[in-house]
């Protein structure tokens, strides 16, 4: 069977069993999906910014609509005196603040018990060092690196890990999806996975050290990205056969935009469950497959 | 050589230095970059040291001591031979600090400062930056205007112009020039209307130039086009006949850091003379740079020196080619290099004024990533400050959101706001095109501005 078939097929089963509430165990989703119409009318970051145009008394109304289409940038947006009209600053905040928060933000303390992690922690103390070091996001503390040689197992097909990188929200909103759609598309496969690692204050160079210490025969790490200003759950996965001290970045496979505007979590979790397949199969990862 | 004094006393302590690259690096204000390099003063003491020593080092001092030498790199080599031998020997014995008190002194203005920066090297304009305070760096920069001509003409007094950024995140047509409208009707876009394209493939760069350029000769504006592609990629651009006004590229303050970005002098050498041969512009500045603090170290190619320093070093290459345009875009490599807002600020002010003393019409890109530790009220007291030292130009972006580059920075809003306040005015020739399409009138905007659709046949 073609891999873009497993994929089609992978995702049909994982999103009908997670119709039916048979997914692995997780939480419900934080927010509900549907919240009622009332509520939502004065939320102004549901207000959606391409189809509000501002302008009072154009020119061209029709015009600056379609100029408002073709692209996502703040225009059309008016003006008291020369600065920004109240809503459009604060809207602006708004998607900064969330941004920020994600970046500044830490992944709750319980979630990866929820989903069968084994949690550690990179050297950087905390948020502050983790942004200004990245050597030290790369390397685990010693009770962390204590922690993956006495509770993970060793030897795998592949090893799972999570982190937070610089997003807490894409864990938060990826991984309730993402990881029980990616593991039982290698289950189905017959692909053994270890046990999955938090680590938390990482960088993507953590799976080298996770690699050298449980020699998986391939790694992935799903790991939030640098957020912008509309996007801050963005979700990347660097995936590597062989993964050690010392391998080069041109080594990873890298699947980037996961979130519900990109690729969607279910989907992307079976994607990337067949991208693991042709690692294995092809015994090699980034450049070299 | 004569030897040079690596140490001081202070509060009792004895401090040594290695060589003066050390004094350099350590008498730095706090700056990431410098500490992930390694290099940076271990406490507030030893930085207080490390500048009384630099204060007393002098000007013979520094160019006897690049932070990286001749023999190894060509920018080194570069700006030891531009000096100006007969001024730098009216001064080679100066103290840093008599350098600073120069600078600073009521009796000294553009004149003296332009003469001056002829005889200095980036070492030495950098060392009287370390010196300074934040209002130091805003007073001296104040005082020096630099003026270049490309289409029009930029850096003239009473003057604040800015870069039009349209960025799309698939370079679509339609919407690049819907936010070239939009900017214009706010008086944005007489430094230049500049494109960071997605697709860096001639194709591409040559389809994005023919549309600006046919939307600024459809509306005869006075200013110019650039699209911020690799500069090989727009030398190719040029020899099939696209519409180059301006040549751009990101430099370095090492030639390790060139290599990196894929560039050496002779490419910009060879750019230079091919956009006054065969370039669209008037001229005879014809090139646009972009820099900033801890770009050598981010491609480890900072040979152990400072990134105040190497940034330093970065505009005295860049004048080397007489440019119209050069930016430090002072807030987009993260927090590994800057980390919050008092470093971007400072890093901002030191720029701009190093960029000005080393004779360049200074621009900044005052911006932020959503890593760093600042916000939109910070890089706008950063442009404030910055417009009060004499900025030439800063960016222009709609609500300061750049949607391909994902960063924010200074918005088609700011630029006629810090306008009004300090009372400055657009671009002369520029301005007079507003006034005739009624966006501007005696200084401000008008009633009609900040409608895009004004620009309708």
């Amino acid at each position: 069977m073609a891999l873009e078939d497993n994929i089609r097929i992978i995702v049909e089963q994982v999103l009908a069993e997670m119709a039916a509430g048979n997914s692995r165990p997780g939480p419900a989703p934080a927010v509900a999906a549907e919240a009622p119409p009332a509520a939502d009318a004065d939320d102004l970051a549901k207000i959606d910014l391409q189809r509000y145009l501002q302008v009072p008394s154009p020119v061209n109304r029709p015009l600056y609509e379609e100029m408002k289409l073709a692209t996502p940038a703040r225009i059309g947006v008016w003006r008291c005196g020369s600065r920004p009209l109240t809503d459009t600053w604060l809207r602006f905040r708004a998607d900064h603040a969330v941004a920020q928060d994600s970046v500044l933000g830490e992944v709750p303390e319980e979630l990866p018990a929820k989903y069968d992690m084994v949690a550690v922690k990179t050297m950087c103390a905390d948020k502050d060092e983790y942004l200004t070091r990245p050597d030290l996001g790369r390397k685990l503390d010693a009770e962390g690196l204590a922690a993956i040689r006495e509770r993970c197992r060793k030897g795998a097909a592949v090893q799972v890990i999570v982190a937070d990188g610089l997003s807490s929200k894409a864990v938060e909103a990826n991984i309730a999806n993402l990881l029980p759609a990616m593991l039982q598309g290698l289950e189905s496969m017959g692909i053994q996975t270890g046990t999955t690692v938090f680590v938390r204050h990482a960088r993507v160079a953590v799976m080298d050290v996770i690699g050298e210490e449980l020699k998986p025969e391939a790694a992935i790490i799903l790991i939030g990205e640098r957020p912008g200003l509309g996007t801050a759950e963005s979700m990347s996965a660097y995936m590597g056969y062989n993964p050690r001290i010392g391998m080069v970045e041109s080594e990873r496979t890298v699947v980037s935009n996961i979130h519900k505007g990109g690729m969607p979590a279910a989907e992307a979790g079976a994607h990337l469950a067949t991208i693991l397949k042709k690692i294995l199969d092809a015994k090699a990862s980034g450049v070299n497959i | 050589m004569k030897r040079v004094n690596l140490k001081t006393r202070l509060f009792g302590t004895t401090f040594t230095f290695k060589d003066v690259k050390e004094i350099l690096a350590k008498a730095n204000e706090i700056k990431s970059g410098d500490v992930l390099a390694g290099i940076a003063a271990a406490n507030a003491a030893e930085r207080i040291a490390a500048k009384r020593v630099l204060s007393q080092l002098t000007l013979e001092d520094l160019r006897n001591n690049p932070v990286v030498p001749p023999e190894e790199d060509e920018v080194t080599r570069i700006i030891d031979g531009d000096v100006n031998e007969a001024i730098y020997r009216a001064v080679k014995n100066w103290s840093v600090a008599e350098l600073r008190e120069y600078i600073l002194a009521t009796t000294t203005g553009n004149d003296e400062l332009q003469r001056l920066s002829r005889g200095l090297t980036a070492e030495m304009i950098a060392a009287a930056a370390k010196l300074m305070s934040n209002l130091d760096l805003v007073l001296g920069a104040s005082k020096i205007k630099n003026i270049a001509h490309c289409n029009t003409a930029i850096g003239l007094p009473g003057r604040l112009a800015a870069r039009l950024q349209p960025n799309h995140p698939s370079d679509g047509v339609d919407g690049i020039l819907a936010s070239t409208r939009e900017g214009l009707s706010y008086g944005v876009g007489d430094a230049v209307i500049g494109l960071n394209p997605v697709d860096d493939t001639l194709p591409a760069v040559i389809r994005s130039l023919e549309n600006l350029c046919g939307f600024v000769e459809e509306w005869q504006i006075p200013t110019q086009v650039c699209v911020l592609a690799h500069i090989t990629t727009q030398l190719k651009a040029l020899q099939k006949g696209a519409p180059i006004h301006l040549f751009f590229q990101s430099i370095a303050g090492t030639e390790a850091g060139n290599k990196a970005f894929g560039i050496s002098a002779s490419i910009l050498g060879e750019a230079n003379d091919a956009a006054l041969k065969e370039g669209r512009a008037t001229g005879p500045n014809v090139m646009y740079f972009e820099t900033g603090q801890g770009s050598e170290l981010s491609a480890e190619a900072h040979h152990g020196a400072d990134q105040v320093t190497l940034e330093a070093r970065c505009y005295g290459l860049a004048r080397h080619y007489r440019p119209f345009l050069v930016n430090t875009v002072v807030g987009f490599i993260g927090p590994e290099y800057l980390y919050d807002t008092r470093q971007v600020t400072r890093a901002g002010l030191e720029d701009h004024f190093m960029g000005k003393l080393t004779g360049l019409p200074m621009g900044v890109d005052a911006c932020y990533t959503n890593h760093m530790k600042a916000d939109q009220n910070d890089i706008e007291n950063l442009a404030t400050l910055l417009t009060a030292a004499g900025c030439t130009y800063f960016m222009g972006i709609p609500m300061g959101d750049d949607v391909m580059l994902n960063y924010q920075c200074t918005s088609f809003h700011d630029i006629p706001t810090l306008r009004e306040i300090f009372g400055l005015r657009p671009l002369p020739a520029f301005e007079a095109w507003l006034e005739k399409m009624g966006i501007y009138e005696n200084g401000r905007l008008t009633a009609r501005a900040g409608d895009a659709t004004i620009f309708t046949r």
